[in-house]
């Protein structure tokens, strides 16, 4: 097991290395940056004071280097003009829009983007495991066709236009405002336990919202790995002998069937991600997302950069816990040098 | 070989043929033994009635691409200034207890001082007739044909804007209609970069093995592990704003078409892999047949079907990705007309409140979304005919 974690932690962080030169080629992709910009439009506007404050944090941050320095300084594995300070030792750089360190840019927003994502991971999970045992058991009934006609729905219908729909809907008849955190009366109070359930209510549409087309997808894959076991022999002999069908179920067919569900974690962070940053820009959720979105409009580069390589190590990680999980749920995985 | 050993020949017999005698086939199977596999396919797809009626829809919706100028009622840059954010007006067949065809009523408008809305008021009194093949605005057919013949046109001296109209008094209907023009060709061309790639990489993998496989292995896995949006996002920041909406377009598609392509190409590696091991191939090699040739006329057009059928599953997601895009105002941008482009306008919560009409554009993103998606799991269903 230890040789598999190390071996997978390796593979990790060469992934994530590549993953790092690719972001930072994407974001140095359009001419010019912000500061380059920045100092143009001072200059036109003769503000010669603010335009050498600019061309001093050009120095600051190297970016009058080749870019393939920069991108080293930026990993921070090459002295800048601050000595070694990058990625790797915890220094994420300076967001010139927000004219702030990008630490404090993204702050809060981080948790939250971790937040909401766990949260869709585990409503899915909650969510499509009973749904798919009850398909699967009862195999075309009308509940089986309930569930595979919203299936196909929620497969099918983007997560922001269902974030938008819902967004009019709720607010049309209940009067419900599901945008942004909490309730704007909570604006920079304390935490109390009243704004931690505004937050926690204004979390569930999001959640589901972006939960709902992996619940689809677990569904179908779920109730099809189901019904391939409870063919197999081994359970119609179980349920001959007289067990007791929920313990018969419960103890083989389900765990079998489970194996997939878990590897599928891996494909499903991706999309989860994807979703998350489309619906917190739709419902202003303050997650990554906008501020994402704003900062490259703006090339606003460490910034960028910095939420781009934050994604990356969500799903990276997300990975690699489910397929520590899948190798601790199944030997011959471990056992049989996947890798 | 014969002549080396020519007591070890193989025996003949002399007797002529009859291959109706060893197994006589009914007239039901003869025609299943002699269809070639696009037939079979083609048979095993209609019995799909979902995926059917779904491919039905998707040609109505195609068809509808090269005429876009003949079937909307206006042209996607009218604008309309005493008709702005203008509710839907719904046809009516009967007036007064009478049929009297298709019709819609003319509607005036106050302008509230105090919430500085316009307030708009059906006329019920006054009804007024649709017409068909008729006049309205011009256009050029294709570009080169000057004409203004609409397939329907709003009634003389009236109105007809049947799904509202946006904050420059344009007609909704009559834009999404334009938009479905590239919103649906976007896909299409999106998923010929992605099939084009996929085939590349993933031929070069099963094809060449050894250290290419394993690069391009890695590669794959690094890709499908990156969230798209974010990189979509990122891409399309990058593509410089003096471009003209055509480059755009195409920025936009191969942007789509990049992260697309891995998955494709390891079913095109595994693919190549499996079939390299057929009989039908090693019958072909010792034959005599060139790798080119094998890879070819033989293992390509055996999982063409295969690959067809996931390319389809996989243009949902481009159109999506163009829509998602473009609503967040990085992607196509005005004047090029796509569905996103026009839920861009409905970003503003209050605009929705006001004017929900905005919101039609989704209708067709979901109808299209679904259709290929019913029909790709029938045509992955009808793939392989022989199981």
């Amino acid at each position: 097991m230890i040789r598999f974690l190390l071996r997978r932690l390796l593979t990790m962080a060469v992934t994530l290395l590549i993953i790092s030169a690719l972001v930072f080629f994407i974001i140095k992709l359009p001419p010019g940056d912000f500061l380059s910009n920045q100092i143009a439009l001072l200059r036109e506007q003769g503000d010669a004071d603010a335009a050498a404050k600019a061309e001093f944090l050009i120095r600051q941050y190297g970016l009058d280097k080749p870019a393939w320095q920069q991108y080293l300084v930026w990993l921070g594995v090459m002295p800048g003009p601050n000595g070694f300070s990058g990625l790797l030792q915890g220094d994420w750089g300076w967001s010139f829009e927000f004219d702030r360190p990008v630490f404090e840019v993204v702050g809060d927003a981080l948790w939250l983007t971790i937040l909401v994502n766990l949260g869709a991971v585990v409503f899915i999970h909650v969510v499509a495991i009973p749904i798919a045992i009850y398909s699967a058991t009862r195999q075309y009934s009308v509940g089986d066709y309930i569930a595979t006609f919203f299936g196909y729905i929620g497969l099918a219908t983007p997560s922001f236009l269902l974030a938008l729909i819902l967004l009019y809907y709720l607010n049309r008849w209940f009067g419900v405002s599901i945008g942004g955190l909490y309730d704007a009366q909570y604006a920079g109070e304390p935490w109390t336990w009243p704004k931690i359930r505004s937050l926690l209510s204004h979390l569930i549409v999001p959640t589901v919202v972006i939960g709902l087309a992996g619940t689809a997808a677990m569904i179908r894959r779920m109730r099809a790995n189901l019904l391939d076991e409870l063919g197999k022999q081994y359970y119609v002999t179980a349920k001959a002998k007289g067990l007791n069908p929920r313990k018969a179920l419960l103890k083989y067919p389900f765990r079998m069937s489970l194996n997939p569900f878990i590897a599928d974690i891996g494909n499903l962070l991706p999309h989860l991600i994807s979703g998350s940053v489309l619906v917190s820009l739709v419902l202003s959720l303050p997650t990554v997302g906008p501020i994402l979105l704003s900062a490259l409009k703006s090339q606003d580069q460490f910034l960028a950069g910095f939420i781009l390589m934050f994604v990356a190590v969500l799903t990276v990680v997300g990975m690699l816990v489910s397929d520590l999980l899948l190798a601790w749920l199944d030997p011959r995985i471990r056992m049989g040098g996947a890798g | 070989m014969n002549t080396a050993l020519p007591s070890k020949r193989h025996y003949v017999d002399p007797a002529p043929f009859d291959p109706g005698a060893m197994e006589p086939i009914g007239t039901e199977n003869e025609s299943f033994y002699r269809a070639s596999s696009w037939q079979l396919m083609w048979w095993k797809f209609r019995r799909h009635k979902v995926a059917l009626a779904a491919a039905y829809i998707l040609l109505a919706f195609y068809l509808l691409v090269p005429l876009v100028e003949v079937i909307a009622p206006y042209n996607q840059t009218t604008r309309h200034s005493d008709y702005i954010y203008a509710p839907p007006q719904s046809v009516h067949l009967m007036h007064e207890g009478r049929f009297i065809g298709p019709f819609v009523y003319p509607y005036a408008y106050t302008f509230d001082i105090e919430t500085f809305q316009r307030l708009y008021t059906v006329d019920t009194s006054n009804p007024q007739p649709i017409r068909f093949f008729c006049r309205g605005d011009a256009y050029e057919f294709w570009g080169v044909l000057p004409t203004n013949v609409h397939l329907f046109c709003p009634p003389e001296n009236g109105t007809m804007y049947l799904l509202g109209t946006d904050r420059l008094g344009r007609d909704l209907l009559s834009r999404i209609i334009y938009g479905a023009r590239i919103s649906l060709t976007i896909g299409i061309v999106g998923i010929a970069v992605s099939f084009t790639l996929g085939l590349f990489f993933g031929g070069l993998a099963g094809y060449l093995g050894g250290w290419v496989d394993h690069v391009i292995q890695r590669m794959i896995e690094i890709l499908r592990s990156l969230p798209e949006l974010p990189l979509w996002l990122a891409l399309s920041a990058a593509l410089p704003a003096n471009w003209s909406p055509i480059l755009i377009f195409f920025g936009i598609t191969i942007i789509l078409g990049l992260l697309d392509w891995p998955g494709l190409a390891r079913a095109v590696r595994s693919k190549l892999l499996s079939l390299r091991e057929e009989d039908f191939v090693k019958a072909a090699e010792l034959m005599g047949a060139s790798k080119s040739r094998i890879i070819g006329r033989h293992l390509i057009p055996n999982f063409m079907s295969h690959l067809i059928a996931s390319a389809t599953l996989s243009i949902p997601s481009m159109i999506l990705g163009e829509t998602a895009l473009s609503f967040l105002g990085l992607g196509l941008r005005p004047p090029v007309t796509s569905w996103g482009v026009l839920l861009n306008e409905a970003q503003n919560l209050a605009a929705v409140q006001l004017y929900p009409w905005l919101l039609f554009p989704i209708i067709p993103v979901i109808l299209v979304v679904l259709a290929f998606n019913f029909m790709g799991d029938g045509l992955r269903d009808a793939a392989d005919p022989y199981h």
